[in-house]
């Protein structure tokens, strides 16, 4: 289990393409995605889920992965929030 | 008892008359609503379930459609919501929470789906952002979709036996699905002549009465209903003297039609020997046998849209040739005449998109030249289809020169991809335009240059010429058919096409108005084109007409100012010229 903070930098957020792209991503890999923000804990491989995440620009959100290739999930998903989701 | 003590009681309702015939039958309310979501305990789970995956690939199915066509037009944003909506449609971990509940609480499943889907929506709708109740809507348009697609399925296996649905409206769609089923006829809150339901309810010869105030509030479940479409009532549950009294018109009506159908090898022919075309509108193929039946002597119309309906997506190629194969070989040598998708406005969209003025927005040719894949799909298949050289082509909603002359374009270039692959075609395909907007009805020389003939439709051109809403009950008595403004329209576009010699045919409701037809004949019109069920009794109307007589209350028509002068004039004439009327039954 690898646990990351994140900052979404993106002007615009996590808005719906986005969503659609981090939930497409993390359906590559095995490994458990969770996110939480204040609380709130939100499947990541599930797009109404990641679809109901209030994620502006500046908020701080925490990735949890737990499976065989979680490394390489985190990697390949952290890189994307720092990005800024392809929209900077 | 006579006709009008049938009516003194208080079970009885009135609306529009919309399609004629007479119906007995138990009353079905058909709600949309998705409120009226049941919290129901249920027995087989495996059917709820596999109802379930049924909505939700039905579903898929209609957004995927919506997708394709989306991409080019609606830019990025509304792109990425229907690709997330399709997203949640297979979202394993909602689905997952669904099912299993479905399984531990044993109940409807449209009542999981909503509940289960309606806490994303409130997380969403509790913030203070705009977006965000905005996402809290599109996630609401794919929960909304997925309970229609599921009370869709229960419906259709709740009616076993005969019915008359009642609703507060039908769309294209819902009256093709009750094709299927054993439907006796129709009762709306709203909608009137011109609206889709009337159409296609008038060409299956299936009764109804549109525009009934309260209807579903009024109508139970299983009352026993009088539906007579002949003059706009109801008689809900009525007593053994009503029954007695309908049961006897149905009879003679029966005989009345039994009369009407010999006429169905005889021509349209006027007392003093002028010929008149009679031609269906066609929408589904299940029409086909009956306007055969009824003897029309081709097709003048063939609203190509109802495929969107039938099938809920675009049909390809493959399917269209097919489609339009198998109704030029059943009407051969008969000529046919197919209309591309006449998709927006009041009829079916396949987009979410939301038009101000749909009316006067993005619809016929104007769509189909914003989807030159769509458009000549449909041009390759129909001249596919064409070898036995009894189609004719027409389009939709043409306002310019500049939308014939791309259209032709895309037609020339149909034939030559044909030709490069050796696939035969009638080369000398006849092209020709619908006018239903004022500017087209003003520029026939200029559009004959490029045509071969021309098809008014008077539902449109009616209503954009009065600048009246036909489905704005506020408004609607202002479309009048016999205002003075109509008739000179009409007037002047049978002389600007016989200047230059090109066929024009009428093919709106107009066109089966018993009142209209001495008049149409009068100005010169010689081809009707009309809902299959009209044409026995326009041939009688017409073997009871002089074109002289007619020609005559053309001339007084037109030079009268004032619509109740015209109606008048138009109604004293039939009664003068036409025996043996409906009407006589119920005297």
């Amino acid at each position: 289990m690898i646990e990351k903070k994140v900052k979404i930098v993106n002007r615009a957020g996590l808005h719906v393409r986005p969503a659609a792209n981090l939930v497409k991503l993390s359906a590559k890999y095995k490994s458990d995605f969770f996110i939480f923000r204040e609380g709130m804990e939100i499947n990541g491989k599930s797009i109404i889920g990641v679809m109901t995440l209030v994620a502006a620009q500046g908020t701080e959100l925490v990735l949890k992965f737990d499976g065989v290739d979680e490394k390489n999930a985190m990697e390949e998903i952290v890189d994307f929030f720092e990005r800024g989701f392809d929209e900077l | 008892m006579n006709y009008n003590e049938m009516f003194k009681d208080k079970n009885k309702l009135e609306g529009i008359a919309a399609a004629s015939g007479i119906s007995i039958a138990k009353a079905f309310l058909y709600t949309k609503e998705v409120e009226t979501i049941k919290d129901e305990p249920i027995v087989n789970i495996e059917e709820a379930k596999k109802n379930l995956i049924e909505a939700i690939e039905k579903s898929k199915k209609e957004l995927r459609k919506i997708f394709n066509l989306a991409i080019d037009k609606l830019g990025e944003k509304r792109e990425s919501i229907f690709e997330a909506q399709v997203m949640i449609l297979e979202d394993q971990y909602l689905l997952d929470a669904i099912f299993k509940r479905l399984e531990l609480e044993k109940r409807s499943p449209e009542f999981i789906v909503h509940d289960e889907i309606t806490k994303y929506q409130n997380v969403l709708n509790s913030s203070v952002e705009d977006y965000l109740k905005e996402r809290a809507n599109d996630i609401g348009d794919i929960k909304n979709r997925l309970i229609k697609n599921l009370k869709n399925k229960q419906w259709k296996s709740r009616i076993t036996s005969d019915v008359i649905v009642v609703a507060d409206s039908i769309t294209p769609a819902d009256t093709v699905l009750f094709t299927r089923v054993n439907v006796k006829g129709y009762i709306t809150s709203f909608g009137g002549l011109t609206s889709h339901a009337a159409i296609i309810a008038r060409s299956l010869n299936i009764p109804a009465v549109l525009g009934v105030h309260d209807a579903t509030s009024k109508i139970k479940n299983d009352d026993l209903l009088i539906l007579d479409g002949i003059h706009g009532r109801i008689i809900i549950n009525p007593d053994q003297e009503q029954l007695d009294y309908y049961d006897n018109k149905i009879k003679m009506l029966n005989q009345y039609d039994n009369e009407l159908i010999k006429l169905k090898d005889e021509k349209a022919i006027t007392t003093d020997g002028i010929e008149i075309k009679i031609n269906a509108n066609l929408d589904i193929e299940e029409e086909l046998p009956f306007l055969i039946q009824n003897g029309a002597s081709g097709i003048g119309l063939l609203r190509t849209e109802q495929f969107f309906n039938v099938l809920e997506n675009i049909p390809d190629e493959e399917l269209q040739i097919l489609h339009y194969k198998k109704i030029s070989q059943a009407l051969y040598p008969d000529s046919i005449t197919i209309r591309t998708f006449d998709i927006g406005g009041d009829k079916f969209l396949p987009y979410d998109v939301k038009e101000p003025n749909p009316m006067l927005g993005w619809r016929g040719i104007r769509f189909l030249l914003d989807h030159p894949q769509l458009l000549k799909t449909q041009i390759r298949a129909i001249l596919h289809a064409s070898l036995n050289s009894n189609i004719q082509f027409m389009i939709p909603m043409v306002s310019s020169t500049k939308e014939i002359i791309q259209t032709k374009r895309y037609i020339d270039e149909c034939k030559l991809e044909l030709r490069d692959s050796n696939i035969p075609f009638d080369e000398e395909i006849r092209f020709g335009v619908m006018i239903e907007i004022p500017s087209a009805s003003l520029l026939i020389k200029e559009f004959s240059k490029y045509v071969d003939y021309f098809s008014v439709g008077t539902n449109d051109l009616i209503q954009y010429l009065l600048a009246c809403d036909r489905g704005n009950e506020i408004v609607n008595q202002l479309y009048q058919e016999f205002h003075p403004a109509i008739l000179r329209a009409l007037d002047f576009m049978v002389r600007e096409a016989n200047s230059v010699n090109k066929p024009i045919s009428i093919c709106g409701e107009m066109a089966s108005d018993k009142f209209a037809i001495p008049f149409l004949i009068g100005i010169g019109f010689t081809s009707l084109s009309m809902n299959a069920a009209s044409i026995p009794y326009t041939k009688k109307i017409i073997r009871n007409l002089s074109f002289n007589k007619c020609k005559t209350l053309a001339k007084d028509c037109l030079s009268l100012s004032d619509e109740n002068e015209i109606l008048s004039r138009i109604e004293n004439f039939y009664k003068e010229n036409v025996q043996q009327d409906i009407d006589n039954i119920f005297n």
